[in-house]
């Protein structure tokens, strides 16, 4: 009687002792540019070789430029620091120009190195991505970091579990986006703090590996450990034959045991919250986090409408600093940038919904707009579609891979004032850059705010 | 790692709820190739307004952050923990934490110190009234106690040990090198290694 995180947990466990945390066996760690140079650092001071560095990639995804231009100096010495780090450890690492170059949490899976039961850490909170592939996979520090390239393993204590159903199907103008908008406005920001999320039901079952990546994404933004995803045959079709994938007979046997990880019918959660998706619709954050949303049928809400202290508080701090006033209907806000990017919304499902809608199309006059494709290959794979003629004749601007407009480390940042339609995970106050005011939607509706200049959904265009 | 057994000292009234990393710390701090050197990013926008608690001369050089509930979500940088390292504080009395900036906070020998809402905002209250009330965290006894204000805090044996020694975590784990061998010897064959 267990869970699938339960499961795979076990697993992985190389030794466990009353009074301390599981030590546990990492498959996979990824590694970037920005959070890793001080855990190299360490394992030189401390003259300690990198265990396993056949189980680490590394790529430089944060603070690269997404178009022609050159990195500024100081991002230039941590994308090089990233590049001698891995020669010097031995490490393979899809530096900028790499065919295979992008955004961590997207290159991972498209070569088939994130598979189903393993365990995956990276320096980066939205690795919770890689549990839409049935892993266990979570953000570390860079402590943690260095720990795991020395050892391979992990002290971890054991999280709890949470489970979050969605049934029905999911309303016309829907996406995976809106169904992770829909749980975190239900359970908070610290929803799911201290757990793994196992997202089920049958609204889940339907969405594409992609969709289901978006979802699990997006599990941090609901404080959860990691997020997770049964595999399933959408799983394994989607898997096999990617360049990591096991051949052959290993592949028969490996899909036996990940269909074996499936949550035993008996086994209980801790917590369980159950979402009827026929109630759901697009949604847009108002706010400074992602939890502080509505439906964009809906207006701004009155702070004074909380009825906790803590909540009115950092609404009307979040009014404030968006510059919304309240009751303001969301198709009434106007933006001046659109950022099509990100490991929530950057694959190529993605960027066919945003391609669809603009096609024929353009964009609001004076609105700046990007599309920032997650990895290379998504960018190549999109251009064999013609999906980057339809951005450009939109009005778009088509960039290379990376991070981009999503974190504000990068030339790709929001002025001071600025208001952005996103389709990243994070509104927090100058998450863009200095100043800058974020709402989240999904790329369907990031598409069509761009063609409007105000929220809209695709159905609002003539 | 240095030991901490007792943080002692003023405390700073920030009583803020869902205080992000990237507030904490905003992401073009990131680019440094240190651990040290992020006081100046502190809070850095919040920092652009005079009133900001952080600008108020009465609380200068207090070593001891008092928020509200889910302190330091959203992204996983420990340079969130470098940062109010560098600018003198020593722990953050909340009532809760996110995951990742509470395992961060322990590896740095940083006190994340989870304590119930009631007494945070009693402490907030003795504060913003005087100053310079003195807030003693006791991590080995796992208290906090401010004048008349005394409460106990969650922190599980092992984060306690670690705080206490302030233990290498990777020498001791290199020490269970055995049965990390053990267990790659029987790793599924199908598992991905990298080309
Ligand atoms: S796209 Fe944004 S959220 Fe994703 S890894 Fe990059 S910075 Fe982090």
């Amino acid at each position: 009687m267990s869970t699938l995180s339960e499961k795979i947990w076990e697993r992985h466990v190389v030794r466990r002792a009353a009074g301390e945390p599981d030590l546990l066996y990492v498959d996979l760690h990824l590694v970037h540019e920005v959070t890793s140079p001080q855990a190299f650092e360490g394992l030189r001071a401390a003259k300690r070789p990198v265990r396993r560095p056949d189980l680490v990639l590394a790529t430089m995804d944060h603070n690269v430029p997404t178009n022609d231009q050159r990195p500024e100096e100081i991002s230039a010495r941590q994308i090089d620091a990233m590049a001698r780090n891995a020669r010097e450890f031995g490490i393979r690492c899809y530096p900028t120009g790499d065919p295979e170059q992008g955004i961590v949490h997207v290159i991972s899976p498209q070569i088939g190195l994130t598979q189903p039961g393993m365990t995956i850490v990276c320096g980066d909170s939205h690795t919770s991505t890689h549990g839409a592939l049935g892993a266990l996979a979570w953000g570390i520090g860079t402590s943690e970091i260095e720990h795991v390239l020395a050892t391979q393993t992990i002290w971890q204590t054991r999280p709890g579990t949470m489970a979050i159903t969605v049934n029905g199907e999911l309303p016309a103008e829907c996406a995976a986006k809106d169904v992770i908008l829909g749980i975190i406005a239900r359970i908070g920001t610290a929803g799911g703090n201290g757990t793994v999320i196992e997202y089920r039901g049958s609204t889940i079952r339907a969405l594409s590996i992609e969709g289901r990546m978006t979802v699990c994404n997006m599990s941090i933004e609901a404080g959860a450990r990691a997020g997770i995803v049964a595999p399933d045959d959408t799983t394994f079709a989607w898997l096999e034959g990617r360049p990591y994938a096991p051949k052959d007979e290993l592949w028969e046997r490996a899909v036996d045991e990940w269909r074996a990880l499936a949550t035993d019918a008996d086994a209980a959660f801790d917590r369980e919250v159950t979402i009827d998706a026929t109630t759901l619709r697009p949604y847009v954050t108002w706010g400074t986090n992602p939890s502080q949303s509505v439906t964009i049928d809906q207006r701004v809400p009155d702070p004074e409408s909380y009825r906790e202290d803590g909540q009115r508080d950092s609404a009307s701090r979040a009014l404030r600093y968006q510059d919304l006033r309240a009751g303001t209907p969301v198709r009434d806000i106007a933006v001046d940038a659109v950022f099509i990017g990100s490991c929530t919304n950057a694959r190529l499902e993605d960027l066919r919904a945003a391609g669809e809608v603009l096609r024929g199309r353009h964009i609001k006059r004076g609105l700046r707009a990007l599309v920032v494709p997650g990895s290379m290959r998504v960018k190549k794979d999109a251009e064999r579609e013609g999906l980057d003629r339809v951005f450009r004749e939109a009005g778009f601007e088509w960039r290379d891979a990376g991070c981009s407009m999503c974190l504000g480390m990068n030339p790709d940042i929001l002025r001071p004032g600025e208001r952005c339609a996103s389709t990243s995970n994070r509104n927090f106050e100058g998450r863009q850059g200095p100043g800058g005011r974020t709402h989240l939607v999904s790329p369907a509706v990031a598409a069509a705010t761009a063609v409007a200049g105000h929220f809209a959904l695709p159905s609002d265009l003539s | 790692m240095d030991p901490v057994r007792r943080v002692a000292g003023r405390a700073l009234p920030l009583a803020r709820a869902n205080v992000d990393t990237d507030q904490i710390i905003p992401s073009h701090w990131l680019k440094r190739l240190e651990r040290t050197g992020y006081a100046a990013g502190l809070f850095e926008a919040w920092r652009r307004d005079p009133s900001f608690v952080l600008n108020d001369p009465r609380y200068r050089g207090a070593s001891v952050l008092l928020a509200g509930p889910n302190f330091g979500c959203g992204s996983s940088r420990e340079h969130a923990v470098w940062a109010l390292r560098d600018a003198g504080f020593r722990a953050v009395i909340a009532p809760s934490f996110a995951d990742i900036f509470r395992s961060n906070a322990l590896a740095n020998g940083f006190v994340p110190v989870e304590l119930d809402a009631r007494l945070v905002e009693d402490l907030i209250e003795a504060v913003r009234m005087d100053p310079s009330t003195e807030i003693v965290v006791d991590v080995d006894r796992r208290t906090v106690a401010a004048g008349t204000i005394a409460g106990s805090f969650a922190l599980d044996d092992y984060a306690r040990t670690r705080l206490l020694e302030g233990l290498d975590d990777i020498a001791l784990t290199l020490r269970h090198d055995a049965a990390i061998a053990a267990y790659e010897a029987k790793r599924p064959e199908w598992l991905p290694r990298v080309r």
